[in-house]
């Protein structure tokens, strides 16, 4: 089987070699039968991958301890949850998967246009083949799984070794959201390239700019999606796994995630500008192939250790490999903007500060100045041992007193973007759609500080938060309105009819709504409490309103791990609310240990207690306790992002029909009004 | 004209406004890497930076007191004396021979006073993602292609 994979590898190799020579030969003969094999050439090049990454599982799920990847990562014991999990634990695996995830991508992307746009898919054919040449490369010749143990003989033969047992999978690694957090922010990564291929290919063929934007965006949103819920699963293992108490520490790896998710969501943005208003042309294509570049520098930093991490003390050579192709893709976007870069000219200028532009205009520049600092932040030691020689690290403070603030200005956007005009806006039109918003914003912040808060940013986050939350709710409860007078159904039933009609703009305020909880819980980092305290038995340890009394400690032996276990009693007011159960696991062998974190979470707070190990003089057990208000906001908001981009990518229930015929006319100006027919509901807005 | 007047006023408050914070927090937070080796040739201003060290834990040279644990770190044939007085349990990785990363400033008395330790052992694990790998220990390792 392992030779089965190689062989699909360099076939998968050969057939993306050929996808991007035929499809160049392609482009410029316009020969139908070259164009044709260069597609099914893309089509081969998956299906191999498929078939590799397949027998990569294959390998695991049949413990064949002969493949250096399989011993180094798993073992007979693993459960088979994880043995797929396993596939993407290690260097080889998950580069493999970066493969096989663009692979999906590029499949779908071929099979749905395989009879449209002719004139742009030769393009964007070649544009994949690309990226996949690079990746297939990385997994033939520099980072195989499919390599086999052996040792030299004397004849200066190979012999074969295979192992009875594997080491066995990381056990850091052995948790749910481990197995759904890499193919999360994986397929986030690799997402990206699709939109990046339609871009390149548009400014490639000169190809109108609102038709790829139309085609590319519901990929753009997969990806996005994807990258948003790998973000937020990877800080819920953090949170609970590390056992540090935080669930973000702007550690490299953290970094890398975020940067393209900052372009993306800028991205998203001003697409609108251009479709609405044919501006930002050159802004929105290099949005987008900055995106991509961060995807693949993020890979890198996550796969190069080029930047030390937390966890990561040694180097890999596999950063050369990135470092050169992200200097490929960047002179070839380079060249092709050159070329032709009178396409891109704007149609229109902003007329006014007060409009929809000028919103999207400060989103685009408070997410890309957000980006910039965390990308100087996270690459400073590169950067400062280049400049002066000596390697020197930003912590948290610098990332924290930049992104607080920005994250803040990008809140308030968030609630006045939506309802400003485009072109201009009316002092009329602001006094009606912000003055009860502001007013209970104001009051809730008031009230926060007659509460005691003191915290400056967690009382501007509190106002912001009741502000923006205000304003989508009036937006739906006024639609909703008009609709129930219409139909006379029941408010909540209106305002679903209202969102159906035009999912892209209420899934929106959906997906800001997530936003603000997410803020509402990032908020409560503000008041976060922690306390550490050597035990004995009986003894208790106060943290705000609880009392953390140690009722038992014991230690157990496991079939691989002796566990340290505690039993926690939790009172509050004298009253006892519940046990926990803290607990470390001594792995036998020279391995990390692993702690279990007990956590109890509620809407209000997080009691979050680790046992943080033994007093070395006293040997007495030592309990860390944390106390993180609003915690579960942040996972919650999540969901809703994630609801509300499903929205978004709905069909509007009543533009189907007239969205069809429009594509088929093709007519360019009028298609931006047919698509949103709903929009006389209210003038002037979307 | 008036129009790109006001923008660029917005666009260079919010800019600026950044940078200045940016400038605070990278003198708030900014640590020095140096190898042990380097350590030892460092003088003056440079000495009072807050730095980070990466060397292996002498065997035998790890000493418990009182909220204070001394240990000697080597690396490149060269060692440095340390005194960890971080209020943390330290690390379970952390024991003889392992890889450990320290976190403080060079005292007066030439050992160096760390606030923070990161152990590693060595695993026969890879590293978490986002971690960075380290050799695994198997035989020699050949591609069947």
């Amino acid at each position: 089987m392992d030779v089965f994979g190689s062989f699909a590898l360099v076939l998968a190799f050969l057939c993306a070699a050929y996808a991007f020579v035929g499809g160049v030969a392609a482009i410029l003969t316009r020969h139908p039968l070259l164009i044709k094999s260069a597609r099914q050439a893309g089509f081969a090049t998956c299906a191999l991958i498929f078939l590799a990454t397949g027998s990569l599982v294959y390998l695991f799920f049949s413990d064949n301890f002969s493949v250096a990847y399989v011993v180094s990562h798993s073992n007979r014991d693993l459960a088979t949850f994880y043995k797929i999990a396993a596939l993407w634990s290690g260097q080889e695996g998950s580069l493999l998967f970066w493969s096989f995830l663009l692979s999906i991508y590029v499949f779908s992307v071929l099979l749905a246009y395989r009879n449209k746009n002719g004139e742009l898919m030769p393009y964007v054919g070649v544009v994949m083949a690309g990226v996949q040449i690079f990746f297939l490369t990385l997994n033939n010749f520099v980072a195989s799984p499919f390599k086999v143990l052996g040792t030299p003989a004397a004849n200066g033969a190979f012999d074969l070794v295979t192992r009875t047992d594997g080491n066995g999978l990381n056990p850091l690694l052995q948790y749910p959201e481990m197995v759904i957090h890499p193919p999360n922010l994986y397929s986030g990564y690799t997402g990206f390239t699709i939109p990046f291929a339609f871009a390149l290919a548009a400014l490639l063929a000169r190809y109108p700019g609102e038709k790829w934007i139309h085609l590319t965006r519901k990929w753009t949103m997969i990806a996005w999606c994807f990258q948003s819920v790998g973000i937020l699963l990877g800080a819920h293992w953090a949170y609970a796994v590390l056992g540090w108490g935080g669930y973000w520490g702007w550690d490299p790896v953290e970094n890398a995630s975020l940067l393209p998710w900052l372009t993306g969501t800028a991205f998203l943005h001003s697409v609108m500008m251009q479709e609405k208003r044919g501006m930002m042309k050159v802004w929105n294509v290099w949005l987008v192939f900055t995106t991509f570049m961060l995807c693949i520098l993020g890979t890198m930093l996550t796969r190069s250790g080029v930047v030390s991490s937390v966890h990561a003390f040694a180097r890999s050579s596999i950063g050369t490999w990135f470092v050169g192709f992200l200097a490929v893709i960047f002179l070839v976007c380079f060249t092709a903007y050159i070329y032709n870069r009178d396409y891109l000219k704007s149609e229109n200028q902003l007329d006014s500060v007060v409009s929809r532009e000028s919103s999207f205009l400060f989103n685009n520049l408070v997410l890309l100045v957000a980006c910039i600092a965390v990308l100087s932040g996270t690459l400073f030691p590169v950067f400062s041992e280049w400049l002066s020689g000596s390697r020197i690290s930003v912590g948290s403070p610098f990332f924290n007193k930049v992104n607080i603030p920005l994250g803040l200005l990008l809140l308030f956007l968030t609630g006045v973007g939506p309802l400003l005009a485009w072109r201009k806006t009316s002092f009329d039109s602001l006094k009606r759609n912000f003055g009860w918003p502001a007013i209970t914003g104001v009051l809730a912040g008031a009230v926060a500080v007659i509460l005691g808060v003191r915290e400056f940013y967690a009382v501007v986050c509190l106002t912001l938060c009741v502000f923006v939350a205000v304003t989508i709710g009036m937006e739906f409860y006024r639609g909703a309105k008009v609709i129930r007078a219409r139909s006379g159904a029941s408010l909540v039933a209106s305002a679903i009819d209202l969102t159906m009609r035009n999912t892209r703009r209420y899934g929106g305020y959906v997906v800001h709504m997530g936003m603000v909880l997410i803020f509402v819980g990032l908020m409560g980092a503000a008041f976060n409490r922690d306390t550490q305290k050597d035990m004995q038995l009986g003894s208790s340890l106060q943290i705000g309103p609880y009392t953390l009394v140690l009722q038992s400690f014991d230690q157990k032996a496991e079939k691989n791990y002796t566990a340290e276990r505690m039993i926690v009693e939790v009172l509050r007011d004298n009253k006892p609310v519940m046990m926990l159960y803290p607990e470390r696991r001594i792995f036998h062998g020279n391995e990390p240990s692993g702690t279990m974190v007990a956590i109890s979470s509620s809407w209000r707070e997080d009691l979050y207690v680790v046992y943080a190990g033994q007093n070395p003089d006293t040997q007495a057990p030592v309990i860390h306790a944390y106390l993180n208000p609003l915690v579960k906001w942040i996972w919650f908001g999540g969901a809703v992002v994630v609801f509300g981009t499903l929205v978004a990518l709905l069909p509007n229930r009543r533009a189907v029909l007239v969205l069809s015929g429009a594509q088929q006319s093709a007519a360019a100006p009028p298609l931006t009004q047919v698509l949103n027919p709903s929009m006389s509901l209210r003038e002037g807005h979307d | 004209m008036k129009k790109q007047v006001k923008f660029g006023i917005g666009i260079g408050v919010v800019v600026l406004s950044m940078a200045v914070l940016a400038w605070l927090g990278y003198g708030e937070s900014k640590t020095y890497y140096h190898t042990i080796a380097e350590l030892q040739t460092l003088k003056g201003a440079d000495l009072t930076h807050r730095m980070r060290l990466g060397g292996t834990v002498q065997p035998g040279s790890i000493h418990r007191f009182s909220g204070r644990v001394d240990f000697v770190l080597q690396g490149e044939g060269k060692t440095v004396p340390i005194s960890y007085v971080g209020s943390d349990p330290l690390p379970d990785t952390f024991v003889d021979n392992s890889q450990a990363l320290v976190e403080g400033r060079p005292a007066s008395d030439g050992r160096f006073v760390a606030e923070h330790v990161q152990a590693k052992c060595a695993s026969k694990y890879e590293a978490a993602p986002g971690g960075d790998r380290s050799t695994p220990s198997d035989p020699t390792q050949r591609s069947t292609m």
